[in-house]
C-alpha cells in the first residue's frame, strides 16, 4: 500500500502543481473550469490510452518511441505556455483591471484557456500514464489485494491534491494586481523546465547528442530524487546535474518568452480606450 | 461605467504563430545529428523483478547502450536520478537506454515499480 501511496502522490504533485498554476493563473476569467476539468478529463484519458500502447510506441523510431513522445508533448506544452504568457502580456493589465473594477469574472481569454487546457491534459497524460502502468503491475501481482493497492492509490491522489491546492491557494494570497506577473514568471520557468527535460528525451533517443556532458553537479547539496528536489524539478526545472544543451534550451526558452511577451506588450498601447473618462479627475 | 471587453477577445494571430517558429527552431537545431551508432550494446534483463547482471561495468567518458529485456509480465520503470533515464519497458519487451558519457563513479538505478528487489547500479571506469 506504501508503495502505490508514494508513487501516486509523486505522480500527482507533478501535475497537480501545473493545474495549480494553471488555475491561479486564470483566476477570474470565466469558463476555466470546465477548461481545466476538460483538460484532466484528457489527461486522464490520454494516459490510459498510452499506458495501453506502451509497448507499441516504444516500437516506434528504432526502440525510442517513448522518448520522441514524450520529448514530443513537452515540447507542445512548451509552446502552449509560451502563448498563454505572450497573451497575458497584452491582455493581462486589462483583466487585472477588469477583474478590481467589476469584481467578477472576465468573459473573454477563451483562447489562452484552450492553450492552457492542453498544457493541463500533457501533464496529467504524462504523469498519469506512469500511474496506470505501476498500479497495472502491482495489480496483476500476485499476493496483492487490489483494496490495498486501491486504497494506496487514493491516499496518494488526496495527499498530492492537497499539496496541488496549497499550491493554488498560495497564489492566490497575492494581491490580484501582482498575480499575472507572479503567474507569468511562474509559467516561464515551468516552460523553460520542460523545454530542458525534452531536450534530455532526445538526447536518450540518440538524438541532439551534443554538449552532452554535466555542466555542474549539485547532487551533494540537494538531490533530484529529494522531495524538495522534486518539487523544484517540477516548478523550475532543477535538475542536480544538467548538461550544456539542457541549459541552453533553458536560457532559450525564458529569452524568447520574454521577447515575445515584450513585443506583444508594446503592441498594445498602455491607454485604455474603454476606460471611465480619465478627465474625470 | 462601462469596458470594452471586445478588446479582450481578440487573438495575437502572429505571437503563438512566432512562438511556434520559434519552438520549431529550437528542435531543428538540437535535432540535426542523426541517432550515434552504438557499438556493442549490454545487454540487461529483469526477471522476478530483479536485474541481472546488478553491476554493469561501462568505460567512463563514452556513451554506452543498455537494451533491457523485461521477462516479467509488467510493466517496468528504469528509473536513475544519477543517470537521468527513466524509461518505462513493458511485460515481456526490451528496450533501449542510452547512457550519455559518464565521469568515473558509481551511478545506482532501480525498477521503479519494484524498487525493493529491482536494484542496481552501473559502474563507469
Amino acid at each position: 500500500m506504501l508503495g502505490s501511496l508514494l508513487i501516486v502522490f509523486r505522480e500527482v504533485i507533478e501535475a497537480g502543481l501545473i493545474v495549480g498554476i494553471v488555475l491561479a493563473a486564470t483566476k477570474g476569467v470565466s469558463g476555466r473550469g470546465l477548461w481545466v476539468g476538460l483538460g484532466v478529463l484528457g489527461g486522464v484519458i490520454g494516459a490510459c490510452v498510452v499506458a495501453g500502447f506502451a509497448g507499441e510506441i516504444e516500437q516506434l523510431f528504432e526502440g525510442s518511441g517513448q522518448e520522441l513522445f514524450n520529448a514530443t508533448i513537452l515540447l507542445l506544452a512548451v509552446v502552449m505556455l509560451t502563448w498563454h504568457n505572450v497573451w497575458m502580456a497584452g491582455h493581462g493589465r486589462e483583466m487585472a483591471r477588469a477583474m478590481r473594477d467589476v469584481g467578477k469574472a472576465v468573459a473573454s481569454g477563451e483562447r489562452a484557456l484552450t492553450a492552457l487546457a492542453v498544457v493541463v491534459g500533457v501533464a496529467v497524460l504524462r504523469e498519469g500514464s506512469e500511474v496506470v502502468l505501476f498500479l497495472y503491475g502491482i495489480a496483476s501481482q500476485p499476493g496483492t489485494t487490489t483494496a490495498s493497492l486501491l486504497a494506496g492509490g487514493a491516499l496518494g491522489l488526496a495527499a498530492g491534491a492537497a499539496v496541488s491546492a496549497l499550491m493554488y491557494f498560495g497564489l492566490l494570497a497575492i494581491p490580484a494586481h501582482k498575480l499575472f506577473r507572479v503567474t507569468s514568471g511562474l509559467i516561464t520557468l515551468l516552460a523553460a523546465g520542460m523545454a530542458s527535460q525534452a531536450v534530455l528525451f532526445l538526447q536518450q533517443a540518440g538524438y541532439a547528442e551534443i554538449l552532452t556532458r554535466t555542466v555542474w553537479d549539485t547532487s551533494w547539496l540537494l538531490p533530484q530524487d529529494s522531495i524538495v528536489g522534486r518539487l523544484l524539478h517540477t516548478l523550475i526545472g532543477y535538475s542536480d546535474a544538467p548538461n550544456g544543451a539542457q541549459l541552453v534550451a533553458y536560457g532559450a526558452t525564458v529569452l524568447a518568452i520574454l521577447a515575445l511577451m515584450r513585443w506583444e506588450h508594446r503592441r498594445h498601447p498602455r491607454t485604455a480606450p474603454a476606460a471611465a473618462p480619465v478627465p474625470a479627475e | 461605467m462601462s469596458l470594452n471587453f471586445s478588446r479582450l477577445s481578440k487573438i495575437p494571430t502572429q505571437a503563438p504563430r512566432a512562438a511556434l517558429a520559434a519552438a520549431v527552431a529550437l528542435l531543428v537545431a538540437l535535432a540535426p545529428t542523426a541517432p550515434a551508432a552504438a557499438d556493442t550494446p549490454i545487454l540487461l534483463k529483469i526477471k522476478d523483478h530483479r536485474f541481472t547482471p546488478a553491476q554493469i561495468h561501462v568505460k567512463a567518458n563514452q556513451p554506452s547502450l543498455i537494451v533491457m529485456t523485461n521477462a516479467d509480465g509488467t510493466p517496468e520503470e528504469f528509473d536513475s536520478t544519477s543517470l537521468k533515464v527513466e524509461k518505462v519497458v513493458p511485460g515481456n519487451s526490451s528496450g533501449n537506454i542510452r547512457i550519455r558519457p559518464l565521469a568515473p563513479g558509481r551511478y545506482p538505478f532501480m525498477g521503479e515499480y519494484h524498487s525493493d528487489t529491482a536494484q542496481g547500479v552501473v559502474i563507469a571506469e
